[in-house]
């Protein structure tokens, strides 16, 4: 009995373009997972993004509620649906974790981020600096005669919009503190 | 009741409470206190393995011929790292373990101190879940959760760490009661989708059952319910190698094993069908072949009781999440409800093909010569230990394939194998396992020379314990699945694939104190079968078989289910560069 069908160098695909049959758009989705506050869940959930070779856009991470032991770790990734949806199902799996909710898909959130930005100069581009952060409604929270310290609060492309504009006016530190969500209503 | 008692005490106490028997482990200087409890009680057997990796190995096939978690006790450092590809194993095949290991004092943790190592973060992501307990009281509660979260949802390993101290301090214990876990994965299917099955199942034309290690991981019921089933409905039913054993390889509904070295008949019914019901199997590349041809022209269903499981590689369309168990018992409530409707016809003519199909004999082979045939030693094993209440265990490679391909399993939990993670090293301790849970049992290994010396010390363990497992190593004298590897995709050229210096695997038995056998001859294989079979000890059955045999049916990499490589075709130039860089 010889091969049957055998077509010698007939296919072009490869078993690891595993999602070739769905949608390769890139989404980005911001997940809040609840988890119990016990010793080694962040390794868990950033070993699972690592070990898994998802992505992670920015995480934040602390105790919420001291009483009952429980923490929001928020992360903002991206990837197909397919992948967002095998992120959430293996976080959910994570035996700490108790609710992974998708504020990208499950209705309305607000999302904010604080974020720090030194910025050095003298004359003209300090006052113009200081100018601008008043229009973005930046606080000044250190000052020397040489640099300001400027923290702003808001959405991520508020926060990207300001560096932007910083930069040429002698922007040198940035700190920021990565994306807090909540959804909105009740 | 809760009592004051040392760390140590609680452990053994624990494990009492949760109805342990045996325990495999190995001794050393950051469990020396627990040795100390295991030594002052006569509840729970411990097995002295002769490497940490044989311990994890003999639990995971305790595990898997009982249902029951295996439990290890190893010590700190490379006690805990000799551990590591045990629980990895575990893990991939969803295996329930709980592994202690013991740890340095507290005030001593990061200091790299004489046998430490992270051992809750070495093993995190190859346990279920891991603790590290610094705290005596919180001991007796982590035990018991431990228990739970191995074997409740999807079961798996799960890893104590217990520094030395905690050992040794009193602190209170709290006996097992209902688990007051928050994690309790749901195990009932969600009825709309159970029923759109049922209606997919009552007009489908070509429909099959593809089964998996979740109906034997669910329990014997799952496994009788799906017999029920397939009797019922009269649909052709294949299974992965992990599954073998759910449904009888006596049945007349049997396709064979699929995937890549599965039965012609299986891979193309996967192939053509119109309806694949997957049971507790999970779209593995061993399976699927290449994912863009798979199975084109069907309705999916998928029924896994691990959400991370759907739509992960195989996009399905009716996903049923919950215990096969639970969902096989609503399955056929419902099917018959709605008056054990099958569209009879049509699946008369999908047998038709089918049995086309079967007509190949994709499994033929000739027994010629003086050379004994790898097909040939395991076709006689078959016949002459059918009868016998039998388990059998592999190592890694293609006698594994062959034993999977020519040994029938007519119940779950009898075959016990490495197949996520293909642990060469895995078979004999894992039938040591075996052998202790069914002292009574005709526990055979089935090996090649290769992965056999990879865990060869455990004949230690196994004449300390007078466990009569059988070692019926298939010697090729060469690490056959690569080198048929390297003849498909390598030209040839056989790099390392070899076994040079190999022991005489007779004398070896005898400096053991065990029971050597040769055979080379194929006129001897059935009485030195037999003398092995009968022998009352331990034996390594050294099996001369030919050389270059290739293991076929194949999907070569890259190819579809319905692109097969059978025995005697040419071998060169089939797996094209983009098939070459899959494994």
């Amino acid at each position: 009995m010889s091969a049957l069908k055998l077509k010698k160098g007939s296919t072009s695909h490869s078993a690891y373009n595993l999602r070739a049959n769905f949608s390769d758009v890139i989404e980005r989705h911001t997940l809040a997972v609840l988890v119990e506050n016990e010793p080694g869940v962040l390794a868990r959930v950033i070993g699972l993004f690592s070990g898994r070779g998802y992505n992670i856009d920015s995480l934040t991470v602390a105790e919420v509620d001291h009483t009952g032991h429980r923490s929001r770790i928020t992360i903002v990734t991206s990837g197909t649906p397919q992948v967002i949806e095998q992120i959430k199902a293996q976080l959910g799996r994570i035996v700490p974790v108790h609710e992974v909710h998708d504020l990208t898909v499950e209705g309305p959130s607000v999302e904010r981020e604080l974020a720090m930005f030194k910025v050095s100069g003298t004359g003209d581009k300090r006052v113009e600096a200081l100018r601008l952060a008043d229009i973005f409604r930046a606080n000044v929270v250190d000052s020397t005669l040489e640099s300001f310290v400027f923290e702003i609060t808001g959405a991520p492309d508020k926060i990207d919009a300001f560096a932007d504009l910083m930069r040429p006016l002698g922007l040198t530190d940035v700190a920021r503190t990565g994306v807090a969500a909540l959804p909105r209503g009740d | 009741m809760t009592r004051k008692m040392t760390g140590a005490k609680m452990i053994v106490q624990a494990l009492i409470d949760q109805g342990v028997d045996t325990v495999f482990g190995y001794p050393g200087g950051a469990v020396l206190p627990i040795y100390d409890e295991v030594f002052q009680q006569n509840s729970i057997k411990h097995i002295l393995v002769r490497h940490e990796q044989g311990a994890v190995h003999a639990a995971e096939g305790y595990a898997r011929s009982t249902g029951k978690p295996g439990v290890v006790l190893v010590t700190s450092g490379p006690g805990a790292t000799n551990a590591v590809t045990g629980l990895t194993d575990a893990l991939l095949d969803s295996i329930p373990l709980v592994v202690l290991t013991g740890q340095v004092p507290t005030f001593m943790i990061g200091s790299d101190a004489f046998q430490e190592a992270d051992t809750v973060g070495i093993t995190r992501p190859c346990t279920k879940h891991n603790w590290l307990v610094k705290e005596t009281d919180k001991l007796s509660g982590v035990l018991h959760e431990a228990f739970h979260v191995a074997t409740s949802g999807r079961p798996g390993p799960v890893l104590i760490d217990i520094p030395k101290d905690v050992q040794f301090a009193t602190g209170t214990y709290e006996p097992k009661k209902p688990s007051v876990s928050h994690y309790q994965p749901p195990v009932k299917g969600d009825m709309q989708a159970i029923t759109e099955l049922v209606a997919a199942m009552e007009t489908a034309k070509r429909p099959v059952f593809y089964t998996g290690g979740g109906v034997i991981n669910s329990g014997p019921a799952a496994s009788q319910l799906l017999r029920e089933l397939v009797e019922a409905t009269g649909f052709p039913i294949t299974s992965t190698l992990m599954g073998l054993g759910s449904y009888p390889a006596s049945g007349d509904k049997w396709l064979g094993m699929l995937g890549m070295h599965g039965l012609y008949q299986a891979n193309m019914a996967m192939h053509d069908c119109d309806l694949m019901i997957n049971i507790g199997a999970r779209f593995d590349d061993r399976i699927t072949g290449v994912v863009d041809l798979f199975s084109p022209k069907s309705t999916k269903a998928h029924i896994d009781i691990d959400p991370s499981s759907i739509n992960k590689i195989i996009r399905v369309d009716i996903p049923i999440v919950g215990d096969v168990g639970h969902v096989l018992e609503d399955m056929l409530k419902v099917w018959k409800s709605r008056g054990r409707k099958t569209n009879s016809e049509a699946v008369a003519k999908w047998w038709k093909k089918i049995d086309e199909w079967r007509s190949i004999d994709c499994l033929k082979f000739e027994q010629k010569g003086k050379v004994i045939k790898p097909q040939y030693a395991l076709a006689r094993l078959e016949a002459l230990t059918k009868k016998y209440d039998r388990y059998i265990t592999t190592e890694v490679g293609q006698h594994q394939m062959w034993a999977a391909q020519y040994l029938g399993f007519e119940d779950p939990n009898r075959w016990m194998t490495s197949g996520g993670l293909g642990t060469m090293g895995y078979g004999f301790p894992a039938s040591i396992g075996v052998q202790m849970a069914h002292p009574d049992a005709l526990v055979i290994n089935v090996a090649g020379e290769a992965s056999w010396l990879m865990n060869m010390q455990e004949m230690g363990t196994a004449m300390q314990y007078n466990l009569p497992v059988k070692q019926f190593i298939l010697n090729n004298e060469r690490l056959g699945m690569v080198r048929q590897w390297q003849e498909l995709l390598h030209g040839e050229r056989y790099s390392q694939s070899w076994s040079e210096s190999l022991p005489d695997f007779v004398k070896l038995a005898e400096a053991f104190g065990a029971k050597g056998i040769l055979c080379s001859d194929p006129d001897d294989l059935d009485d030195a079968i037999m003398e092995m079979i009968t022998y009352d000890g331990p034996v390594i059955f050294d099996c001369l078989v030919e050389k270059h045999e290739n293991c076929f049916p194949m999907i070569p990499s890259g190819k579809a289910h319905n692109d097969m490589m059978l025995a005697g075709v040419d071998t060169q130039g089939v797996i094209d560069a983009k098939g070459s860089v899959l494994v």
